[in-house]
């Protein structure tokens, strides 16, 4: 971890609260006034037992789901009450994601795939953008597997390529949700491998949802949570 | 600055040629139905000009003649009385409009009115030899009458030409009484007879007026009819035939006489082409409906396929608004390639109709095509009908929630 950002919040969640069907039979509160604060350039592995919360904490924090009461601040700026479209905003220019299915979009390269942020946001790629999206996938090791669908690559490889694409706008933050879950151990390790690589490159601060306590163990950081709440939360 | 749509333009296409089956599918439905509405329009298009063509081919479009003589009652009944009557009509007879000289010229100024042609007409006989035929004998101003009803291209036999002493005669007339351009006949009114050379046949279009036409020169009718310095009728033709009766009201207003468009004459004609024209109308709509409901559905399904990546494109930072456009565009390229594919094939069917389907004397029934204006009016309607099809689906794919629909 880098000490000289680690003093600055990256995000900061304070007494977040998470209830599904309010008012319902069926309603169910899953995150009990929870508090957690991550600083830039952290790589915060995330654990606890299913149901924990775990995924309903990410997409709180990937503002894909509005928490029920609390604060939310990303980078110094409070998220709770800000339209859709504002969120949506803030979600392509500090956020990027790595889901445990790889979820690239099948009709388009890997390549497309990794300029698919540029795309949305200026409606071309540019050159520049697309020698950056050649780097990433270099980078990643996949130079030989640029213009292959997804369905032509590994699991490891689609993964690889959703490391790029989730980095190649340069976020603060990636949120990966159990990012090696469907990996065999070889897979998992190299995936893993390069994460690390690119924190360290880039300095992006990496929240890492897994159930692997070997990968958990490999982060710098461990917040353990049960029941909605944190149970633990050290260096490792 | 970034291109117009490029990331939805760009999505929406890939999205549609991953579905290539699906898209073809409903691109091809849509060619049905736009090649089904350009090819009944044209052809409506092209019966009802033909229709009208043979109709009007050898009539005015509005006549003007002097109002029919009544019978003026003796006396009016005492209030409170009741007189009971009953009024013979009076036989009508062959009388001018007043003050036609004046008319002309005045009829001729108006804007909308293309042509005028004086003329008397009445019955008669013509005779030749042993055979005797009743005949329409019409006394016209050949250039005139050329301009109303286009006289010289109906000629079929000789050449248009009236001087003192000629006729033109209708076809089935000519072979009634053996005549052919250059032979003489003798044309006969109560006690006028007089000799006339034939100089031209025509083909009016209608059988029974080719058997009744006998055109003379205006003056030789005047004498012939008993009518001299009079004409029976004006004979107007106006610029856009489907004003003539707005025209012949205005016209009505403005003078006593008995005016009458081509429509009032052939009522029931108009009638026909009206109930043509709401039939087609019908058709186009049941037809864009089922195009509408076809790429709505379609697109429906293509959402339902598509939640997946509407989530991870959401995930990503796309904006409802852009998802949103992504399905319209989809709705758009299936309405216009549907719409470019439906007028090459209306082509095709109008061709195979023009080349194959023929009238007893072996030429086409009538001319029908497909104007540049219609093809594009149709494509126009039916692109616009993609994007309006593709408003609920492109609607329940921008409210997707994003969590949601990666979970999934």
């Amino acid at each position: 971890m880098n000490p000289a950002k680690a003093s600055h919040a990256l995000i900061e969640l304070r007494d977040v609260r998470k209830t599904y069907n309010p008012g319902l039979p069926s309603e169910a509160e899953v995150l009990h006034g929870l508090s957690l604060r991550v600083d830039r350039g952290e790589f915060v592995a995330l654990i606890g037992p299913s149901g924990s919360g775990k995924s309903t904490l990410l997409n709180i924090v990937g503002l894909l789901e509005r928490m029920t009461s609390g604060s939310y601040r990303l980078q110094d700026e409070e998220m709770q009450g800000l339209g859709d479209t504002e969120l949506t905003m803030r979600r392509r220019t500090r956020l990027g994601f790595v889901f445990q299915f790889h979820h690239l979009l099948p009709a388009f390269t890997a390549l497309e795939n990794v300029t698919m942020p540029a795309l949305m946001s200026e409606g071309r790629v540019s050159a520049r953008r697309l020698a950056h999206a050649r780097e990433l996938l270099a980078a990643v090791g996949l130079a030989d597997a640029m213009n292959k669908r997804p369905s032509e690559l590994s699991g490891g490889m689609q993964q690889r390529v959703a490391i790029a694409r989730a980095l190649v706008h340069e976020p603060p933050l990636v949120l990966a949700d159990e990012p090696t879950g469907n990996l065999d151990t070889a897979s998992s390790d190299e995936v893993f491998v390069q994460m690390r690589r690119m924190h360290a490159e880039l300095g992006i601060s990496f929240v890492v949802v897994t159930h692997d306590p070997r990968l958990a163990a490999r982060c710098d950081r461990l917040v353990e949570l049960i029941d909605g709440r944190i149970a633990r939360d050290e260096p490792t | 600055m970034s291109p117009w749509l490029g990331f939805e333009i760009r999505v929406a296409l890939r999205f549609l040629r991953e579905g290539r089956m699906q898209t073809l599918l409903i691109i091809v439905g849509v060619a049905a139905g736009v090649a089904v509405i350009a090819y009944i329009s044209a052809l409506i298009n092209g019966l009802q000009s033909s229709t009208l063509t043979k109709t009007l081919g050898a009539q005015a479009h509005i006549t003007m003649r002097s109002p029919d003589d009544l019978v003026t009652p003796a006396a009016l009944p005492e209030p409170g009385s009741t007189l009971l009557t009953q009024t013979q009509p009076r036989a009508q007879r062959l009388r001018s409009v007043a003050n036609w000289q004046a008319l002309v010229p005045l009829l001729e100024s108006m804007p909308a009115i293309a042509g005028v042609s004086p003329a008397v007409s009445g019955a008669g006989l013509a005779l030749r030899g042993e055979a005797t035929q009743a005949i329409a004998l019409t006394g016209v101003e050949l250039d005139r009458y050329d301009r109303v009803v286009g006289l010289r291209s109906k000629v079929i036999s000789g050449v248009a030409r009236l001087l003192p002493g000629e006729a033109i005669v209708g076809r089935e007339l000519a072979a009634d009484l053996g005549v052919r351009a250059g032979d003489r006949l003798s044309i006969q009114t109560g006690t006028v007879s007089d000799s006339v050379r034939v100089t031209a046949l025509v083909d009016l279009g209608v059988r029974e007026l080719n058997r009744r036409t006998v055109i003379v020169p205006l003056r030789s009718a005047q004498n012939l009819l008993g009518l001299p310095g009079g004409v029976t009728s004006l004979d107007l033709t106006v610029r856009d035939v489907w004003s003539a009766q707005t025209l012949a009201q205005d016209l009505r207003r403005q003078f006593p006489y008995k005016i009458e468009s081509w429509q009032e004459s052939n009522a029931q004609l108009v009638s026909a082409l009206n109930a043509q024209s709401v039939s087609t109308a019908l058709i186009r709509g049941v037809v864009l409906i089922v195009v509408v409901l076809g790429i709505a559905s379609v697109l429906v399904v293509s959402v339902v396929q598509k939640h997946r990546e509407i989530g991870i494109l959401r995930a990503m930072g796309t904006t409802r608004g852009q998802i949103l456009r992504i399905f319209l565009v989809q709705g758009a390229v299936v309405g216009a390639l549907g719409s470019l594919l439906g007028v090459l094939l209306a082509i095709a069917l109008i061709w195979l109709f023009t080349t194959f389907v023929r009238g007893s004397d072996g030429l086409p029934l009538f001319a029908i095509g497909l104007p540049l204006s219609t093809a594009v009016q149709v494509a126009l309607i039916a692109t616009v009908c993609g994007v309006l099809a593709a408003i609920a689906p492109a609607r329940r794919a921008a409210a997707m929630d994003p969590a949601q629909a990666i979970r999934i």
